[in-house]
């Protein structure tokens, strides 16, 4: 895919840096408007963060993203191309990945059985289609070792991983797609100090391979520590953008809270 | 602390490995109390007999390990067995029969996954509702009396045998292959196994419950079709009977083959030697001149202790 189309954005970045752009997000549920004309941008090669506090949107606006909600107007282009997802698989099958708060792993499945999962390798053809498990397992110990895990062996159970591993054999499966966007849902809310510079890094092993993160976190720390731009919503829509080298926690909280105005 | 670990790992092999321990200490047992135990003879009557609960027990543990059961799968057998000898006693052949014996417990089975994987109803009643359904079915149809059938096919499946191995018992292995095969090494099978686990995970990668659980009720019922063709060769009628005991062993030896009940961990060996070992037991009473009442009771203790013993398999 290139970017033929002009990007409906323009301003100081040339419209081709976007590889995702989001405008006048609308979504109610019943009388609740989630989200109001929401917009939002990503730039290739970089870490964007959504921020907000509970209810401002986040959620529904990923969610819009990832397929999981269809908006009720607004346009999002991938690529400089407008798209729409009716579900979850269309939006993977754009190259938007999500790794989602509960992971979606199978514990009682081997860490390549779920890399694989719905996506299986097969040989043969027909009825007589059997898995293709020495390729599975070798391409997901191959994507484990790229992001630098601390790698446990692809044929031992999730269930006996520890929570930081979890979460990186989910985001190694989520980039392991050839995916030109992965979006995170708090990679690292139930992990300890340890486990969360574990993740963190394979985060941005993740961005440096040349894929667009879209960051949600609660955490201004991790926020100022990884990302390369802060979207801030607040009621609904997206009411101010920064670069994270040019802004600081203090100025976030008061984007947040409307104490300042964007 | 490490004397803990030890002990708890100890206790896991032996969860782990229930239905085979078992079978040698009950072989072990029976031939030093009976001479005819362990003799040609009664090995291929063994075999022949357990081919049955074989088959169920493969079934059923298709549909445990999406973390349903499958109440019905005797009853399904049975109206199977019906629809064959009504269809064999209206003139339709041997192979036309089989058919109509597996459609007809498939349509059970339809039944079953429809209610739990569309309607949402939960497996133990919705099957506990067709088991009356499929009991009550048979009777109709019957009209409450055994259908006697006399055919020259399912004379050689009960009787034909390759040394010591009788037809019966060669189908059940055949299905017990089949089966291990599309579990592991099936893209299907990876997904009863993913829905066993967590249907939620299952379902955000792609997979379809819905269908999944559709299709482990198709199978567990095809295959109480599949047994009910030797029901029927074995009693040499098709008889409208309740037959609880094959339900209670079928779940029993998938338990005491070491399948959780709570889903996601299949296995396929492990029933089957839990059916043999189910076999093995009733026979060596029987030899040993133990009144049949005390069979059910002999069932109920082992598979309780083989219950017991699931809670120390390793996670």
């Amino acid at each position: 895919m290139t970017n033929t189309q002009p990007s409906p954005h323009t301003g100081t970045t040339p419209a081709g840096d976007f590889i995702l752009t989001a405008t006048d997000i609308k979504k109610s549920f019943g009388g609740v408007h989630a989200l109001k004309g929401a917009s939002m941008t990503m730039r290739r090669g970089e870490i964007t963060a959504l921020i907000g506090d509970n209810g401002a949107g986040k959620s529904t606006m990923v969610r819009s993203l990832s397929g999981i909600h269809k908006p009720d107007s607004g346009e999002i282009t991938l690529d400089g191309k407008t798209v729409s997802f009716d579900n979850p698989n269309a939006a993977r099958n754009h190259g938007i990945e999500t790794v989602q708060q509960n992971l979606a792993l199978v514990e009682d499945l081997t860490v390549w059985q779920n890399f694989f999962l719905g996506r299986e390798k097969t040989h043969g053809f027909g009825p007589f289609r059997t898995l293709d498990r020495r390729v599975m397992r070798s391409t997901a110990e191959g994507m484990l070792k790229d992001l630098a895990v601390n790698v446990p062996p692809v044929s031992s159970k999730v269930r006996r991983l520890s929570g930081g591993q979890r979460q990186a054999v989910a985001i190694a499966r989520a980039a392991g797609w050839g995916s030109k966007i992965v979006i995170m849902d708090e990679p690292t809310a139930a992990l300890g100090v340890q486990e969360t510079a574990r993740v963190e890094g394979v985060i941005n092993t993740l961005r440096d391979s040349g894929v667009a993160v879209l960051l949600i976190s609660h955490n201004f720390d991790q926020v100022m520590r990884l990302s390369d731009h802060i979207w801030v919503m607040r009621a609904g829509t997206a009411v101010a953008e920064r670069r994270t080298s040019e802004t600081n926690g203090a100025e976030l909280v008061a984007l947040i809270t409307g104490a300042k105005a964007s | 602390m490490q004397a803990v670990a030890a002990q708890t790992r100890q206790l896991s092999f032996w969860a782990e490995n229930a239905a085979p321990i078992g079978l040698v200490a009950l072989v072990i047992v029976f031939s030093i109390l009976s001479p005819t135990f362990l003799t040609l003879g009664n090995i291929r009557a063994m075999l022949v007999a357990a081919a049955i609960l074989v088959i169920l027990a493969i079934g059923q543990a298709f549909v445990i390990t999406t973390g349903g059961i499958d109440l019905s799968i005797s009853a399904t057998m049975t109206l199977g067995a019906i629809g064959f000898g009504l269809a064999f006693s209206n003139g339709l052949g041997f192979w036309a029969s089989a058919l109509v014996a597996i459609l007809s417990a498939m349509l059970i089975g339809l039944i079953n996954g429809l209610l739990i994987a569309k309607g949402k109803v939960t497996d133990f009643i919705a099957t506990l509702g067709t088991l009356s359904v499929a009991t009550g079915l048979a009777l109709i149809i019957s009209n409450g009396k055994p259908i006697n059938v006399n055919s020259p096919e399912l004379l050689t499946l009960t009787s034909g045998s390759l040394g010591i191995f009788g037809y019966p018992i060669i189908l059940a292995a055949i299905v017990a292959a089949v089966a291990w095969f599309v579990m592991f090494r099936t893209r299907f099978g990876l997904h009863v196994q993913a829905v066993g686990g967590s249907e939620e995970s299952a379902v955000a990668n792609g997979i379809s419950a819905t269908k999944v659980r559709l299709a482990v009720y198709l199978i567990a019922a095809g295959l109480a079709g599949l047994a009910a063709l030797l029901l029927v060769a074995r009693v040499g009628a098709a008889e409208p009977a309740i037959n609880t005991q094959f339900l209670l062993n079928s779940i029993a030896a998938v338990v005491l083959g070491g399948v959780s009940l709570t889903g996601g961990k299949a296995k396929i060996v492990g029933p089957v030697i839990g059916a043999l070992l189910l076999t093995a037991l009733t026979n060596g009473l029987t030899l040993l001149g133990v009144s049949q009442f005390y069979q059910p009771l002999a069932v109920g203790l082992v598979v309780v202790l083989a219950a017991l013993l699931t809670r120390f398999q390793k996670k």
